[in-house]
């Protein structure tokens, strides 16, 4: 469906807080528009983002209209385990996107 | 004889066809949210509790040349331990055509209560963002934007 970039600290010690960044490639219609004709753009938007730890769920987010095209969301965590971050984001249309990140905890 | 339509008839008539014919084409806004239909969906999201200023940062740029990507994050003091952390944080609009942006969950793993997008705005106006707290309370912090270039209303 779309391009997606992660990036997570590769290393982290135990505790400390990282910061984890996403962005995915996603037009984000609003729904609001009209094309040349006068005819509604239907609205196609990722509508859900959700980040698991180790199977935990530790971030998600729920996307409207008023989010650019191109969702760039950043948020923190705190590294407690040697793991994979998995990313989940869902768009209108029932599309999913997936991807994942390790993290090596010292 | 007959009537024969004048030089004059033709062109006004010619004119006002025009102007009936161009009617379909004026551009038609979508409903735009108000300050009360914000508030609505504030009650829908989070209930009729009293909401606090303070403990919340909104980092928004007061001044936005191109509303369709405006860089904007949100910071909340808490100490995000299991007892003591923030559950959601939302961000609400006054005049894009809905009243939610966007609202986060997390959890005391968060480690530091704070995340950041990227939004649209359709217009001018005051952005809001509201945190929940585990123990329920709500803290809020708000931002008059001004928007040069509006997001939203362009045709493609």
């Amino acid at each position: 469906m779309a391009r997606t970039l992660i990036n997570v600290p590769q290393k982290a010690k135990r505790g400390q807080v990282v910061e984890i960044k996403t962005l995915i490639s996603h037009i984000m219609e609003t729904g609001y528009r009209r094309n040349e004709t006068g005819v509604a753009i239907p609205r196609d938007i990722i509508n859900s983002f959700v980040c698991t730890y180790n199977g935990e769920e530790i971030f998600r987010a729920k996307l409207y209209p008023a989010i650019a095209a191109n969702p760039f969301i950043t948020f923190f965590t705190v590294a407690t385990e040697t793991g994979t971050l998995e990313f989940k984001w869902t768009d209108d249309k029932g599309n999913v996107e997936t991807g994942t990140a390790k993290i090596t905890v010292e | 004889m007959t009537h024969q339509p004048t030089r004059r008839a033709v062109v006004i008539g010619a004119a006002s066809a025009g102007t009936l014919a161009a009617a379909p084409f004026l551009i038609v806004r979508p409903a735009a949210a108000t300050p009360e239909t914000m508030k609505a969906a504030i009650h829908k999201l989070i209930g009729e509790s009293p909401v606090s200023k303070g403990k919340v940062t909104l980092d928004i740029p007061p001044l936005v040349e191109n509303g369709n990507t405006i860089a904007t994050s949100v910071a909340v003091e808490s100490p995000m331990t299991a007892k003591d952390y923030v559950k959601a944080i939302h961000i609400f609009n006054e005049k894009n055509p809905q009243p939610d942006a966007i609202s986060v969950y997390l959890g005391p793993r968060a480690g530091r209560a704070a995340f950041s997008t990227r939004i649209r705005l359709a217009d001018s106006q005051t952005v809001t963002a509201i945190a929940e707290m585990s123990d329920g309370s709500l803290w809020s912090d708000s931002v008059e934007v001004i928007v040069t270039i509006a997001a939203c209303l362009e045709y493609n």
